[in-house]
């Protein structure tokens, strides 16, 4: 009897081991790595939870959701509710990041970007520095007659999407000719590729005269000077966390479409108007592991801010934290 | 025993060849969708990943879509293009933003671009990266080797020896970070242009495969039998006619190995290059502008890839496959043939 009991109690001890070491697995998105991954650490050192998130782009990431191959995946594209129902996944909002328009120009400080530069300069058509669509927002800024280079990203990213994306916002011709990609080969021939966003921070600031776009984090841990950025309203403003705070609260992101929806480019005077949410996909039929991953994302969105907030990414704001618990909540996974 | 021995190195032989085949079916597998869209004339092709507009009939089919007037995009006009605040709704209107393939998933729209894929820049850019690093390292290796075997004393010649030997094993990444932050600024004052090219990719490739040409050419050099070099001597020959008339002819096959090895590295070199190559599907004007080769084409666009752009990339990988089968068999069947 005793031998029994302690092979029941052994058993026991090693199943629940079992379960209690059982990582939570997750893929996707790129954009938001860096953030996810100092979020994971900090969660692993307060509660023991392992959880594992792979960067493999966010198409990858919907394709390993779908094939129920991960418990939950990252993706910087919402998917429609229609194809949430069809695929069986809820889909949550993550993390607000906002990208810059980092650039090298010796002697000129506080260089102001119009909606019609940014497009103009990504389309390969802006040659010199002095170019008018760029002096016109930049009174009183002497513009040197130098050769503009453009620095992007060479390997496909999400960072890519996100800025194509408010390229198309921005411009009818951007949207017919090139849309929002990945990776797209840029026009003109006045650009260099460089790989992953510290790629580009490195070539951005040992090429004079260049100019590109970067993640927040990047740019300000590698002291890039970054422009003001024209938004919708038609407001100068200066990519701080502030700023892109201003946008995300302007953010639609409504719970009963599943929160599908970009945020680029939002309306609002003081919106930084390069911003874009990662969202997260689950599972519907895994109720238990999904309530364990709300969790971690509950605890992300309260006690982790900080973490986000020294990277660059924002977090959301207090009634979309609301919106997204009671969407947990009806769902059954909270 | 002897039977067991004979099957086991015989079935290690074999592993090699099984191997190699399975990867080239994988590779031909996995890139027929390629295959069947773009034919042979992907390697002509200069395009990658361009939006072409497709002028489709109501009644078109997918076949008459391929076969339909396909038109490239025209420039499109900046002062007319932009949104207005009236453009509000179209503003908020996605549906005809154009977008990757698989993002298309439960988009019933039909597509009115169609990508456009081709190797021609990929395939240039490999090969005149590792003719560059070739030619910057064929003379130096050379140089290093008869410098190792010949006329440096026995103890300035180990530790060189040595120092050319931990060369070949620092990783690529490494050569690629210094290339990036060291070596392309200088490179860029030199010459001008950008700090990316075509030139600091060769050139830090020749760096890579310096010590590989080095060591293999130094040791075939000391293989010539000192009663060669000896007999040259007495008839009165100097140091330079015994390197150009006995160890060079006698070492011609071990050299030709060394670039051979050498050869194959440079082709496929991923790291270090895409860190320096510039990374821009467009094909070099001249040897300071940016392009791409197949390797870093495959490494920064496997992440994101899907559809037929996956699938092109598998097509590439086995583009390179044949390019580096073929020119090493040639350089193995006809160079070393003709040396021994």
């Amino acid at each position: 009897m005793k031998k029994m009991l302690t092979i029941a109690l052994a058993s026991a001890i090693t199943a629940t081991t079992i379960y209690a070491s059982d990582i939570i697995k997750g893929s996707g998105a790129s954009f938001p790595y860096s953030v996810y991954q100092k979020w994971i650490k900090a969660y692993n050192k307060e509660t023991g939870i392992k959880i594992d998130y792979i960067k493999k782009g966010s198409s990858k990431g919907i394709k390993d959701a779908k094939a129920r191959s991960v418990d939950f995946a990252g993706t910087d594209k919402p998917l429609s509710p229609k194809a949430l129902k069809a695929a069986g996944l809820y889909q949550f909002p993550a993390v607000v990041g906002a990208i810059t328009m980092g650039y090298n120009l010796p002697d000129v400080k506080d260089l102001k970007l119009s909606r019609k530069a940014i497009v103009a300069i990504a389309a390969g058509k802006v040659k010199f520095w002095d170019d008018k669509v760029i002096a016109q927002a930049n009174p009183g800024v002497k513009l040197p007659h130098k050769a503009l280079t453009f620095v992007h990203r060479a390997d496909g990213s999400g960072t890519t999407y996100n800025f194509t994306y408010f390229l198309s916002k921005a411009s009818k011709g951007w949207r017919k000719a090139y849309g929002a990609k990945k990776a797209l080969s840029w026009p003109g021939n006045q650009h260099i590729g460089g790989k992953t966003n510290s790629g580009v921070a490195a070539l951005l600031k040992q090429t004079a005269y260049s100019v590109g776009y970067i993640d927040y984090a990047d740019a300000k841990n590698n002291d890039i000077k970054m422009a003001s950025v024209e938004n919708r309203a038609g407001n100068y403003i200066v990519p701080t966390l502030k700023s892109f705070q201003a946008a995300a609260a302007k953010a639609k992101l409504d719970p009963k479409k599943d929160f599908y929806s970009i945020i680029a480019d939002p309306k609002g005077a003081d919106s930084y108007p390069m911003v874009a949410a990662t969202f997260i996909l689950v599972p519907s039929e895994k109720p238990e592991i999904n309530k364990d991953i709300t969790k971690f994302y509950r605890w992300c969105y309260t006690d982790a801010q900080e973490i986000a907030k020294s990277l660059g990414f924002v977090p959301l704001p207090k009634e979309l934290i609301t919106k997204i618990e009671t969407y947990w909540d009806t769902k059954g996974i909270k | 025993m002897e039977k067991i021995f004979r099957n086991l190195s015989l079935s290690s032989a074999s592993l090699v060849f099984i191997i190699l085949i399975g990867i080239f079916i994988t590779l031909f597998l996995a890139s027929k969708d390629a295959i069947n869209e773009f034919g042979i004339g992907f390697i002509t092709n200069p395009n990658w990943n361009k939006e072409i507009s497709i002028e489709i009939d109501a009644k078109s089919s997918n076949e008459t879509i391929k076969n339909s007037k396909v038109n490239e995009i025209e420039d499109f006009n900046l002062e007319s293009d932009l949104f207005s605040d009236e453009d509000d709704i179209m503003i908020d209107d996605e549906d005809d933003i154009i977008i990757d393939e698989d993002d298309m998933l439960f988009n019933e729209d039909i597509k009115t671009t169609f990508t456009d894929y081709g190797a021609l820049v990929p395939i240039v850019g490999t090969i005149l990266t590792t003719l560059i690093a070739l030619i910057f390292a064929l003379p130096i290796a050379m140089g290093i080797a008869v410098f190792l075997s010949e006329i440096a004393p026995k103890n300035i010649a180990y530790p060189i020896g040595i120092a050319i030997e931990l060369l070949a094993a620092i990783p690529s990444i490494i050569f690629g970070m210094w290339g990036l932050y060291y070596f392309a600024p200088i490179i860029a004052d030199l010459v001008g242009g950008y700090q990316v090219s075509l030139l600091t990719a060769g050139l830090v490739l020749g760096v890579m495969i310096l010590p590989f040409m080095a060591a293999i050419t130094r040791d075939s050099m000391n293989t010539t039998p000192d009663v060669l070099k000896e007999s040259a001597y007495a008839m009165g020959a100097t140091k330079f006619e015994v390197i150009k008339d006995i160890i060079f002819p006698y070492s011609k096959v071990g050299i030709i190995g060394s670039i051979i090895l050498a050869l194959g590295r440079a082709l496929g070199e991923t790291m270090a290059v895409a860190f320096l190559i510039g990374s821009i599907f467009a094909l070099p004007t001249a040897i300071n502008s940016p392009t791409i080769s197949i390797p870093v084409a495959m490494a920064n666009n496997f992440g994101e890839a899907s559809g037929l752009g996956e699938s092109s990339l598998f097509y590439l990988a086995l583009i390179l496959f044949v390019i580096s089968f073929t020119i090493i068999s040639i350089a193995k069947l006809y160079f070393l043939k003709k040396a021994s």
